[in-house]
């Protein structure tokens, strides 16, 4: 059976800080409604763990490699 | 004679090396910043996991896990509280940026008396936010206050009470505010308006622009950062309101403009509630510093184009 191989190359093009920090980032924007919308005790209830993902992503894919 | 040695740092012959000199500079100010700032933030978020009460400090602390979290984001309360800050942050700084930017655009035209006037409506934001709280009570007063004289005076609004009215006290705080601080946002805005070349105005001219088509095309486009700046300036400063509501309303009537930072407040220093109001303080700190990040992203990409 054939392996495929991920190369440094591919690993860099995966790891790029663009589309990660904008997840990271929307994963925010997502968690901010949440905490202050009126409309969803339970959508208040898992505020906080989606803006703490988000906000811990953030830092650390803010140190990924630009391209 | 006294032979360097190759690959030697010459500095270290004569005394210290920049690199030391500027650790020795720089190692107080990191010193105050771990003390006051690190420490107590990481304490902070100790004690969210505890049931730690500070007005008995011989009780045996219990570590509870997230049980603090789960209560504050299980609770109706905390999410009125949060809904009412905003409420208070979204209207505030929306009124800001509208009257701040409409202000600026009105003094940067060059007419006579603009610098007395600026200083005038610069005014406000050089009062403390509890002296502002306490004479906006006597404004609001609703025998003796010249807010319900100036309203009666343009619409027959019969006697009302703005901060004891629960549907009127929201937009109170709101009024104070923007009252107060939309000279900071016009401020921003007329140094970016400032910056702005005259030749690009001229070139549109040239071109037959219309006045709203250069205020789209180029006055908004530029001022844009700036007003951005005061945005997220003005919206972490407002998330974490508080003198100026404590002393205007207290948090009152009811709870209707109790403020998330109020009710932290109340629960560490009158319920004494160490712990849960750290975990609370933890929640407020995360959403303030993940907003911020997105808004200092938002801000580059706003400066780069």
């Amino acid at each position: 059976m054939s392996r495929v191989s991920h190369g440094p190359g591919q690993r860099r093009r995966f790891f790029r800080r663009g589309p990660w920090e904008n997840a990271a980032t929307a994963l925010i924007g997502v968690g901010v409604f949440m905490l202050m919308q009126s409309f969803s005790l339970w959508l208040f209830g898992y505020s906080f763990a989606v803006i703490l993902v988000g906000t811990i992503g953030f830092v650390i894919v803010s140190h990924f490699p630009e391209a | 004679m006294a032979v360097t040695r190759p690959g030697k740092p010459v500095q270290r012959a004569r005394g210290l090396s920049d690199r030391a000199v500027a650790w020795i500079f720089i190692s107080p100010t990191i010193v105050l910043l771990l003390a006051i700032n690190i420490f107590p933030l990481l304490w902070t978020i100790y004690l969210s996991f505890t049931n730690y009460r500070a007005n008995q400090p011989g009780r045996p602390v219990r570590w509870v896990g997230v049980e603090n979290y789960e209560r504050l984001l299980g609770s109706e309360d905390i999410w009125e509280y949060l809904q009412a800050t905003a409420h208070f942050v979204g209207w505030s700084i929306f009124f800001q940026v509208v009257l701040g930017l409409g202000l600026a655009l009105l003094i940067n035209r060059q007419f006579k008396g603009h610098t007395a006037l600026t200083t005038l409506i610069l005014l406000p934001m050089m009062l403390s936010p509890a002296v502002v709280g306490v004479f906006w009570t006597y404004i609001y007063q609703p025998q003796a206050g010249i807010f319900n004289y100036i309203i009666n005076f343009f619409i027959d609004a019969g006697s009302f009470t703005m901060i004891g009215d629960v549907n009127l006290a929201p937009w109170s705080i709101v009024l104070v505010d923007t009252w107060m601080w939309t000279p900071y946002v016009m401020l921003i805005c007329l140094a970016g308006l400032r910056s702005i070349p005259d030749y690009i105005y001229e070139a549109a001219e040239v071109d037959r622009a219309s006045k709203l088509r250069q205020f789209w095309s180029i006055t908004l486009p530029m001022v844009l950062p700036f007003l951005m700046l005061a945005v997220l300036f003005r919206a972490i400063e407002n998330f974490k309101m508080f003198d100026m509501v404590v002393e205007l309303t207290s948090g009152g009537p009811g709870s209707i403009t109790e403020l998330a930072s109020i009710n932290l407040k109340r629960e560490a220093f009158e319920k004494w509630r160490t712990g849960y109001s750290s975990a609370f303080a933890v929640i407020l700190f995360v959403t303030v510093f993940g907003a911020g990040n997105i808004y200092v992203k938002f801000l580059n990409k706003v400066k780069q184009r």
